[in-house]
């Protein structure tokens, strides 16, 4: 069996690259995957505890964590799509019109 | 068991008493909202109108009667009251009528000759209203004598002060309005009006003293009815004889307003503005006399100062004498009698001063038959000139003959009279009886009533006596003087050339008042037996009423000089020799035979001592200027000007400055703005942080997760 140490580890470095790319890349479909990217990292966390511990609940959240975001990627790209109509561009650098 | 009382001690009109006063007010009233329809619809209007105040007054005399008949039976006299009018805690001041020997007389005399005056009016001022171009003042004529004479019957019918003040009040009014009836007329259109203000005011001097006089009588006596507080009087007198001083000192004052005594007096010769009936009315016979009444209605509070009797005795006797010699020196027909008057209220002030209250009550009566007589007489010698002058001015051939303007013409000016007794027979004859009873000659009635003062005088008051024996010696020259201008020689004037005698409805009442002056002595002629007006007061003033004495000396003595001056009299204005100098050119003839030997003294007697002049200077003059500075200086320019706009005002806008520029906006304002201004530069600053950069947030989010993680981990 695989320790555990392996998968957090992957985790981990998936929640990284996750992060780094919300944070680095200026395309609005790159964050979403780079988004998606994190949540599956926790999930995969998520499922892996819940081998060790041999308990369900870890496993369940999982489940509710893909439809909620298979719901969010439904309504972020929803928004992607009428950003580009106003703007014909999904760089997220040019969405500042709420700065103070 | 009335009846039983009327059969067995006489009737009893007590009751009626209250209709004196209503009569007239009634008179009035229908006068007053019909007169005017019944002087445009009917061409006797004004016959109508005067007849209707006539017998309003009339039937106040008649109902006088009934109360002297019932006084016959019942001579204690009774108390009638009306209404309450004033309570206010313990003191209590009803409408209540007094009704005994000494108001019946007044009430007979002014009803009486009231009457007569309001028949010779309405002759009189039918022809005033035309002479002064105002026929609809007829009727508002007749409507100020009621109210005078309902006024002048509260004066003297009212059991309390209080009362008595109100009619002393209303009296005044009416002499107010009476004097100032033609009111746009007079020196410059507006002397009747000074006139009436004149007296207004100079009265208002005597009121005051009046009222003083009031307020001690209620400080002192808790009450203001007549009885209690002469039942009360000794007493007080006794623990207190300054307030009783003080008291009497007070009615004085009111009484020298009233009265026309010293130093008041100067109100009387001026309200001769009013029409002639007026004069006799209210200024000779009855309003006049008030104060004199009020000192013989006050006989017991007088009596128990004799510090107050001997200043009320100066006054009257000083004034008798002062206005005897004015009288004198004067040229207007109404002016002589207006100081006659003057003097002759000085010689009854004087009696009831000395305690001769009968002596002063007689004089009063006497008094009212023969001056009243004399005015009305004087107004129907000024109306015959004026006729004649209307006349003259109409017939173009006499019209020629006028020198000068016309308009100048002054028709009470003696000097434009003369031989007047052809003219106006009824009126010669009748003021001829008029002048020799005001002269003092037995046995008319102001012999009687004269002698009487000056007998009581003569006992006690010797100097008294010897101030009022000289008034009374003037007082026969200036009577022979006026007559020998008026009546005698020859007219010196068209208009008094063709003077006319006036209309019945004037001479019949004139008639009368001659009768009564002849007769009016029998009422209390001083012999044992007679005193019949002794004994009639004696039922009110008790012993006070002492009846007077003839005295054959003081009576010869008085009768002699009155004859004599009578005679000096004539020798100088004698027709033959006042026509001589007449007849010398205007500007080298004095104004006067007198002056020729009086020469300087005349003038002061003609200036009436310069005693107008002196009070204006004295007093007015310093009162104006002291209310021009008050009004000016102290009002405007210091209190308006400097204190109200300067120190108020400017205070306040100072203060109003400091509060909204410094406090509020300098201060508030500028505190709460600088939170603001704080406020904004710290969000601004903040502002800085939203970048809109999603990017930025996301680091954010990211940085607070990896600080919270952190504290979790490290703490």
């Amino acid at each position: 069996m695989v320790p555990i140490q392996y998968y957090t580890a992957l985790a981990v470095t998936l929640f990284i690259l996750g992060a780094v790319g919300v944070l680095i890349r200026r395309n609005a479909i790159i964050i979403f995957m780079s988004i998606e990217l994190m949540l599956n990292s926790a999930n995969l966390a998520f499922v892996a505890f819940a081998r060790v511990r041999e308990a369900l609940d870890g496993q369940v959240f999982v489940f509710f964590i893909m439809a909620v975001a298979a719901a969010e990627v439904a309504v972020g790209l929803a928004l992607i799509v009428a950003i580009f109509r106003t703007k014909h561009n999904i760089d997220i650098d040019q969405m500042n019109s709420l700065q103070g | 068991m009335l009846l039983e009382e009327a059969v067995s001690s006489g009737p009893m009109f007590f009751s009626l008493v209250p209709w004196m006063v209503c009569f007239p007010v009634i008179g009035l009233l229908i006068n007053m909202f019909f007169g005017g329809m019944i002087l445009e619809r009917s061409k006797a209007g004004e016959k109508i109108v005067g007849s209707i105040a006539s017998v309003a007054v009339g039937l106040t005399f008649v109902v006088a009667v009934l109360q002297a008949i019932s006084l016959m039976g019942h001579p204690e006299g009774q108390v009638v009251p009306l209404a309450d009018w004033i309570t206010i805690g313990d003191l209590s001041i009803p409408w209540a009528f007094q009704v005994d020997t000494l108001s019946v007389v007044m009430m007979l005399f002014v009803s009486g000759v009231g009457t007569l005056i309001h028949i010779y009016a309405i002759g009189y001022m039918h022809e005033d209203v035309r002479h002064n171009g105002d026929p609809s003042r007829f009727r508002r004529f007749f409507v100020f004598m009621n109210l005078f004479i309902a006024a002048m019957m509260i004066l003297i019918s009212g059991s309390n002060y209080m009362m008595l003040f109100v009619g002393w009040e209303g009296v005044g009014l009416c002499s107010y309005l009476l004097i100032g009836f033609w009111y746009d007329k007079g020196k410059d259109g507006i002397g009747n009006a000074l006139a009436a203000k004149k007296a207004m005011v100079t009265n208002r001097i005597g009121d005051f003293g009046f009222l003083l006089a009031a307020f001690s009588i209620f400080y002192l006596f808790r009450t203001y009815d007549f009885h209690t507080i002469f039942e009360k009087a000794p007493e007080v007198a006794a623990q207190n004889p300054g307030a009783l001083l003080f008291i009497t000192l007070c009615m004085l004052v009111g009484v020298t307003g009233k009265s026309a005594q010293f130093p008041l007096y100067v109100w009387l010769p001026d309200a001769m503005a009013g029409p002639t009936p007026v004069s006799a009315l209210i200024h000779a016979a009855t309003m006049v006399t008030a104060g004199v009444y009020l000192v013989a209605r006050s006989a017991e509070l007088y009596v128990l100062v004799p510090t107050a009797q001997f200043w009320v005795t100066l006054v009257g006797a000083a004034t008798a004498l002062l206005a005897a010699t004015i009288a004198v020196g004067q040229f207007d027909i109404k002016k002589v009698l207006a100081y006659s008057t003057i003097s002759q209220l000085g010689f009854m002030v004087a009696a009831v001063g000395m305690g001769a209250f009968v002596a002063g009550m007689f004089h009063l009566v006497t008094h009212a038959f023969f001056k009243a007589l004399l005015f009305l007489s004087s107004g129907s010698v000024i109306q015959g000139l004026e006729r004649g002058h209307h006349h003259v001015e109409h017939d173009p051939k006499l019209k020629k003959l006028l020198k000068g303007h016309a308009h100048d013409f002054d028709p009470q000016d003696m000097r434009n009279m003369g031989g007047l007794k052809d003219q106006m027979k009824i009126t010669f004859w009748v003021y001829l009886i008029g002048a020799i009873a005001l002269a003092g000659i037995p046995p008319l009635a102001g012999f009687w009533s004269k002698d009487e003062i000056l007998a009581d005088a003569s006992k006690e008051f010797t100097w008294a006596y010897i101030l009022l024996t000289i008034a009374a010696v003037f007082t026969a020259f200036y009577m022979t003087r006026q007559i020998l201008m008026v009546f005698f020689g020859k007219p010196r004037t068209l208009a008094a050339e063709h003077a006319k005698e006036s209309p019945p409805v004037m001479t019949v009442p004139l008639m009368i008042l001659a009768a009564l002056s002849v007769f009016g002595g029998l009422l209390n002629l001083p012999f044992a037996g007679f005193h019949n007006f002794a004994h009639w007061l004696e039922h009110t003033l008790g012993e006070l009423a002492h009846a007077g004495e003839f005295v054959p000396l003081v009576a010869l003595l008085s009768t002699l000089l009155a004859l004599a001056s009578i005679g000096v009299g004539y020798w100088l204005y004698h027709p033959r020799r006042y026509e001589q100098f007449w007849s010398a050119p205007a500007a080298r003839r004095p104004d006067d035979p007198l002056r020729s030997y009086i020469g300087p003294v005349f003038d002061v007697l003609k200036n009436k001592y310069w005693v107008d002049e002196l009070y204006w200077s004295l007093i007015l003059n310093p009162y104006i200027a002291l209310s021009r500075f008050l009004a000016d200086v102290i009002d405007w320019r210091f209190w308006h000007d400097w204190f109200h706009d300067k120190v108020i005002t400017g205070g306040f806008n100072l203060l109003t400055r400091l509060l909204a520029v410094r406090i509020d906006l300098g201060g508030i304002d500028a505190f709460f703005n600088g939170l603001a201004t704080l406020v904004q530069r710290f969000a601004a600053l903040l502002r800085q942080v939203q970048t809109g950069y999603v990017r930025n947030y996301a680091l954010m989010i990211f940085v607070g997760v990896v600080v919270i993680l952190g504290y979790l981990l490290l703490r």
